[in-house]
């Protein structure tokens, strides 16, 4: 079995979903004869052509907006935004008219999308590059979000996203595209959408990370191991909707928790987790919740980015924090 | 007869005064003095050596994701040399240039590139906007402080820069409508490189030139030749005093090339052959400058050697400088966000620290 990284893992589920399906378009920016900016499109241009692969002029808003009118039609267009600062042109589109479309023709329109956008920081790029709009997307109804944090994860997110009668917000976590190396089988398997991934079984605190921030989780917990704290690290994989069942099925059983993402604090997704836990499992919780998250304010050049973006040791002071609570 | 109305886009002419090979077309003459064309070619062979030391860095892991102005100094140095103090510029992320023009130092626009926020602060009295990466988006606010200018009675005038891949931006069409529509003195200067990081030109836009999509908003337009010092500046200088008069915007389309890479994050042989640089190379605006002052005996090797060095000197004083200031400290990424950091800025910022 191959052992691919992020980028290939993706890549070959473009390839081989638009084998099967031939009403599927990549449109983006540089995604054709460049195969776009991190080579997640790469070959697919030279392989199916032109008109399935398509170089657009430099307009978000247009992608998307255009990508929802061949739904509309039939076609299942998967749109690059090139990178997270850029989608915000599209949140017009997205809000008012994508997440909207079933529910207004009551479901007589429909417009089944992928948007793919590479999220978040961590690789010291310039300003715009680094953002983590999630949760604005996530308090976006209509629609579904869905954020890998492994290779293997990514080809099986994706295939189902691509599959969804829904369109989906697939953020990709560019921090590491090509940093975890894993087997990814070659043909179709599917993950479905909403279900979360017990990424470790533990029992002293529930961890909740998803994107980048699992790997900064595990890491945590390895440190953690010699304080003989065992973690429970969930990933939700799917952030809209949530697998609520799977977080409190865990909350219950160690009563603790902490929740990491790399967006601002405030009204981040850790607030709507806390929200969710205390209207289901209040009476299980041992200790408050702990949040280790980004700050409110833009994330820093590359100088200063190192204070913005949650980290081990961060992960380690909340959870001695909940344990000592 | 005004320069926009002898070169209307829809006649298909391209604005030239010097030639490639350094020579004037007929009945046409530079339009500033031997000595300020030589000062002007000073300002580019500054600019040139700057980026390509910018370049040198981030190879050696010295600076972050750099976008080089290679080619492009004509463009810059001919538009922002005709603005007055006063006058505010709105620059994309490909504008060593003219921020040096307005007068940021460079060591502020190495600092930016190295990845420190202070880098953004121009310097008191020179209204340079930070670097705007989110492409397109700026004019718009180049249209709104000459709106403002025009309704408060100061008579400046503001310049936005852009490239081909701006004007598919929604953004662009609205700021060139809003500028038709209230005549503001605005100059929307597009240095048509023919790239868009891998889309060619060709794939931009249908529009046979971009410079005529200035009709559609009622505004001036023009297609300038971007290598050309001379035509830039003329043109230029044509349309700032039309907005300082009160004759409202002009849309300037350089034709110029990009020499280098995207940015150093990106690798131009994917998507473009040695080939199809070859030709451009003959039009370089360094090139035909230094060919212009020789014919007029201002330039010979000892000259070139002289200005190269004064060059040199300064840049390597201005990296010395940047890579002298030390890294920003945890309070610099909160203080600034409000005009009163937040309690909960403050919190944040509280924590940080306890985890550092």
């Amino acid at each position: 079995m191959p052992r691919l990284n992020m980028v290939e893992a993706i890549n070959l589920a473009l390839r081989e979903e638009m084998e099967r399906d031939d009403r599927i378009v990549v449109l983006g920016e540089d995604v054709g004869r460049e195969g776009g900016v991190f080579r997640v499109t790469d070959g697919l241009q030279a392989r199916f052509g032109d008109d399935r692969v398509v170089d657009t002029p430099l307009a978000e808003a247009g992608i998307v907006g255009t990508a929802m009118g061949m739904a509309l039609y039939g076609l299942r267009p998967i749109a690059e935004i090139q990178f997270d600062g850029f989608l915000y042109p599209c949140l017009d589109q997205i809000t008012n008219h994508i997440g909207r479309m079933r529910n207004r023709s009551r479901g007589r329109f429909t417009c089944p999308l992928v948007i793919r956008v590479p999220y978040g920081g961590g690789i010291h790029a310039p300003e715009h590059h680094s953002e983590s709009p999630e949760a604005i997307l996530a308090h976006t109804p209509g629609i579904k979000v869905v954020i890998p944090s492994t290779p293997y994860e990514a080809k099986g997110l994706l295939l189902s996203s691509i599959r969804s009668p829904d369109p989906v917000i697939f953020l990709e976590p560019k921090r590491i595209y090509r940093a975890i190396r894993e087997e990814v089988p070659e043909g179709d398997y599917t993950i479905p959408l909403g279900k979360a991934r017990m990424v470790q079984k533990g029992k002293d605190v529930t961890v909740i990370a998803w994107g980048a921030m699992v790997r900064e989780v595990l890491n945590a917990a390895e440190e953690l191991k010699g304080d003989k704290i065992n973690l429970e690290i969930i990933d939700p994989r799917t952030i809209s909707p949530m697998d609520v069942d799977s977080i409190i099925h865990s909350v219950r059983k160690t009563g603790r928790v902490v929740i990491v993402h790399e967006a601002p604090k405030t009204c981040g997704l850790g607030a709507e987790i806390i929200a969710l836990i205390n209207e289901k499992a209040f009476l299980s919780l041992q200790s408050p919740i702990e949040r280790v998250t980004g700050f409110d304010i833009p994330v820093p050049l590359l100088k200063s980015e190192h204070y913005y973006l949650p980290n081990p040791k961060r992960i380690v002071m909340a959870v001695k924090k909940v344990m000592s609570f | 007869m005004s320069l926009f109305d002898d070169y209307h886009p829809l006649k298909g002419k391209m604005f030239q005064i010097l030639k490639p090979d350094g020579t004037l077309h007929l009945d046409m003459k530079p339009p500033v003095s031997d000595q300020e064309i030589f000062n002007l070619y000073q300002k580019m062979v500054f600019i040139r050596l700057a980026d390509q030391k910018a370049l040198m860095l981030q190879r050696q892991g010295r600076m972050g994701t750099y976008a080089p102005v290679w080619g492009q100094e004509a463009c810059q140095v001919g538009s922002a040399s005709v603005l007055r103090k006063g006058d505010w510029v709105f620059p994309a992320f490909r504008e060593l240039g003219a921020s040096l023009m307005m007068g940021v130092p460079l060591k502020t626009i190495y600092l930016y590139w190295m990845g420190n926020e202070e880098g953004s602060r121009a310097p008191d009295g020179i209204n340079m906007m930070p670097v705007s990466i989110p492409v397109g988006t700026h004019p718009l606010h180049a249209v709104g402080t000459a709106w403002a200018a025009k309704i408060k009675g100061d008579k400046i005038v503001t310049v936005s820069y852009f490239g081909d891949g701006a004007t598919s931006k929604g953004d662009f069409h609205e700021a060139m409508n809003l500028a038709g529509v209230f005549k503001v003195p605005t100059i929307f200067f597009c240095q048509n490189n023919q790239f868009a990081i891998s889309v060619p030109r060709k794939i931009q836009t249908a529009s046979e030139t971009i410079a005529q999509k200035a009709v559609a908003y009622g505004v001036d337009g023009i297609q300038v030749d971007g290598n050309d010092l001379f035509a830039v500046y003329a043109a230029t200088k044509e349309a700032v005093d039309k907005a300082r008069s009160g004759g409202g915007a002009t849309l300037i389309e350089g034709v110029t090339y990009r020499f280098g890479p995207h940015t150093t994050a990106d690798d131009p042989t994917k998507y473009r052959r040695e080939e199809e640089i070859e030709p451009w190379k003959a039009l370089d605006p360094l090139v035909r400058l230094r060919l212009y002052l020789k014919g007029r005996g201002l330039w010979n090797d000892e000259v070139e050697k002289q200005v190269t060095e004064k060059a040199q000197n300064e840049i390597d004083q201005a990296v010395k400088e940047a890579e002298a200031v030390s890294t920003p400290d945890v309070e610099d990424i909160f203080k600034y966000v409000y005009a009163e950091m937040t309690p909960q800025l403050q919190e944040q910022m509280e924590y940080l620290k306890g985890t550092l």
